[in-house]
């Protein structure tokens, strides 16, 4: 009967485990992070102040929780930026000014449907912004696209979202199926006879980014000798960096988010397999990253922005492009004063998200949603971050087509600190690549 | 020829790892077997562990297997402190009563410690170097983490075997009203069994945290293996339990150099069902 019982109760921690793997608990919603505040009193009668409400949900917990924050710390930023210098003013006076409603989705997607449509019904959000990360984005972009909600996607690469249909989603992010291509472009000329071996957490945006590579490797004449995805909870390594190995590849391409990049970087500095170049996606573009100490060293990524090749009015003027809101210096300052912090790309990103909106309002000349839309799908623009042009084809609407990655690695400075360097494109980068990674 | 390269490679690992496996599915078999009590507190009790390394080697600078001594004081305090807040009262209700203790003290654990820690995940930056042996990197962390497993367990059965507190854990185990009308007094010693199998937990956690990045969320998993091991080594016994994670661990070693390593918790779910239908007793069967 006690062994039965054992048993019973072992086989239902386990099925639940997995349905928690699966699709986690469905709880109520947290407490909003912020009450929608309520609409600003004009100081002139003749004036109207008008509240847009941008929804979004954010990872508070849970796998994506590191980038998701740093993504609505930024968001949050622009809007208190905006606001307090007055908001935007539309040509009838109306002065428009921003509020945000956010809920914790815990990386869930399932959740991410759920508050999204919320957001939508019950909170009534004008806009909305994306979650963080290409699976829970695909989630929320259903949810925003059945009920005609424009959405700016920010921390989503996956080229897939906007390939069915959708017309409300403007993506920020270049497309995962580019996301590697500076990086293969460095290699031609640094080790076109490098073997790769592609390693990728097996998610949406991962799984995209090594799919989309696969061709423009073997166009460059490169072997793919290993090709393999592990699951995004993966701890040990030791198996993975162990198969590296024997494959005889010399460039890992490859990792996924922040979790799994740390611990599969410590892996292969543990293990020593002598790969001259590690690129993983996402996690050595964070801030943390540094904290694996010597493991970091010589770990390469894709950026989405730095501040070390931030673009400038300069650049847009020479391309002939609108350029709008401040300077990356000025944006990396405020936000360090305010958030303690150095901005990472998702910091960025997040900061875009508000700075495209606000721009596509000034632009329609409205709060419209269909006018707002029509002026995102008119966008062409410069910011700090990079260029902003969204496809409006019907294959692939939203798609991101003007902006930009930099290859960062994570060298040593002479005083023997970690400094995350650009090293391609050549005219941007600030340092040239460590390659081959010297040996542990 | 290369898929038995990379086998030879990986198999040292996966056994190293399976002693800490073993160990940390020791803490729950012996509470299991002791006072039919399953704890679902033992995945949150291994990610403090976990944090009880951090803690004492980033913010103290201790090492951490000095630290570990501290880590398993501990964890046995705490695990009597369980006992006595949330097990004792329900230790003979349905077993369906401790059950939900038990998990209720799993969500205080987690609730406390995703809000005071976060779900990022922390790295203990420690090494204690490599070796090659052969084609395969054996690193220090894991070698030093299974010469502890192996000592903590020589010391789990010399204490329950040789000593007078531990002869006692043995007779409530068999019969506790026996054990009682014998003059041993069934509730601290139901206390220390939790205690010491919570103290397991810990150490086994604390280990685990010097070669994998973790978060509060990270005992899961750990706990159910640990499920798996009790089921493989036979529930109650903690020799079974360590050669239960000794299997585990050469599993998770050797099925990644055939297939892609998706198929490690496939396999190894499969195992566990398969050893429900053939031998629900475990392998080496439940010890009294």
């Amino acid at each position: 009967m006690k062994r039965i019982f054992f048993v019973l109760t072992a086989l239902l921690v386990t099925f639940s485990m997995l349905l928690t793997a699966c699709q986690q608990q469905t709880t109520e919603p947290d407490e909003p992070q912020q009450q929608a505040t309520e609409e600003v009193v004009s100081e002139e009668p003749s004036s109207k102040e008008v509240a847009v409400i941008i929804g979004f949900t954010s990872s508070l917990t849970g796998s994506q929780e590191v980038s998701s924050k740093r993504q609505v710390n930024g968001f949050t930023h622009w809007m208190n930026q905006v606001n307090e210098s007055g908001g935007v003013t539309l040509s009838d006076g109306t002065v428009v000014k921003f509020d945000y409603k956010t809920y914790d989705d815990e990386s869930n997607a399932e959740r991410v449907q759920e508050l999204y449509t919320r957001l939508i019904t019950e909170d009534n959000a004008d806009f909305l912004i994306s979650p963080y990360s290409s699976g829970l984005t695909s989630a929320a972009s259903i949810v925003a696209e059945q009920n005609g909600k424009v959405m700016i996607t920010a921390g989503a690469a996956d080229d897939d979202a906007y390939k069915t249909g959708n017309t409300s989603l403007f993506q920020l992010y270049t497309p995962g199926s580019l996301y590697m291509a500076s990086t293969v472009d460095m290699l031609v000329d640094l080790d076109p006879e490098a073997k790769i071996a592609l390693v990728h957490e097996s998610d949406k945006f991962s799984t995209g980014v090594a799919e989309g590579i696969k061709p423009y490797l073997e166009a460059n004449g490169f072997e793919i000798v290993l090709e393999e995805g592990y699951a995004s909870d993966t701890a040990d390594f030791g198996p993975i960096v162990n198969k590296i190995a024997g494959s005889g590849a010399t460039v890992l391409l490859g990792g996924g988010h922040y979790n799994d990049g740390t611990a599969l970087a410590r892996a292969l500095y543990e293990r020593k397999i002598g790969l001259k170049f590690v690129y993983l996606l996402v996690a050595p573009a964070d801030t943390k990253f540094p904290e694996l100490g010597d493991a970091a060293l010589g770990v390469a990524t894709s950026s989405q922005w730095e501040l070390a090749a931030t673009h400038t009015e300069e650049e847009a003027n020479n391309l002939g492009v609108e350029w709008f809101g401040p300077t990356g210096e000025d944006f990396a300052t405020s936000y360090e004063a305010a958030y303690g912090d150095p901005p990472t790309y998702h910091v960025a990103g997040g900061y875009t998200a508000g700075l495209v909106l606000q721009k596509a309002i000034i632009d329609a000349d409205s709060v419209d949603p269909e006018a707002v839309k029509a002026a995102l799908n008119a966008m062409n623009l410069f910011t700090f971050y990079g260029g902003i042009q969204f496809d409006t084809s019907e294959e692939a609407h939203g798609l991101q087509l003007a902006h930009k990655m930099v290859v960062a690695q994570w060298q040593k400075t002479e005083t023997g600190e970690l400094k995350r360097v650009i090293i391609a494109p050549a005219d941007v980068a600030t340092a040239d690549p460590v390659y081959p990674i010297p040996a542990p | 020829m290369q898929q038995i390269n990379l086998l030879l490679t990986s198999l040292p690992d996966g056994i190293l790892l399976g002693f800490v496996y073993g160990l940390a599915a020791m803490g729950l078999t012996l509470i299991w077997g002791v006072m039919n009590v399953i704890n679902l507190s033992h995945g949150p009790i291994i990610a403090l562990g976990m944090f009880g390394t951090f803690f004492i080697f980033i913010r103290m600078g201790i090492n951490p297997y000095i630290g570990l001594l501290f880590i398993a004081i501990l964890g046995l305090i705490m695990g009597v402190f369980i006992y006595f807040v949330a097990v004792h009262r329900v230790i003979n209700a349905p077993h369906l009563s401790s059950l939900l203790a038990t998990f209720s003290v799993n969500m205080i654990i987690i609730g406390l410690g995703t809000a005071a820690l976060t779900t990022s995940p922390y790295n203990v930056d420690f090494n204690v170097g490599s070796f090659r042996l052969g084609s395969t990197t054996i690193l220090g962390t894991r070698l030093v983490a299974a010469v502890i497993a192996i000592l903590f367990t020589g010391g789990l059965y010399i204490f329950l075997y040789r000593t007078r507190p531990g002869k006692f854990i043995r007779a409530v185990t068999n019969n506790r009203a026996a054990a009682e009308l014998m003059g041993i007094p069934s509730t601290r010693i139901l206390a220390l069994s939790f205690g010491l199998g919570t103290m397991l937990a810990a150490v086994s956690g604390a280990l685990i945290a010097t070669f994998f990045p973790f978060n509060i969320l990270s005992g899961g998993g750990y706990e159910l293996k640990s499920f798996v091991i009790g089921v493989l080594g036979g529930l109650g016994n903690p020799i079974g339990a360590l050669v239960g994670g000794l299997i585990l661990g050469v599993l998770e070693g050797i099925i990644p150099a055939f297939m892609e390593t998706s198929w490690v918790p496939v396999i190894e779910f499969g195992l566990f069902v398969v050893i429900l239908l053939v031998r629900p007793q475990g392998i080496f069967g439940a010890k009294k």
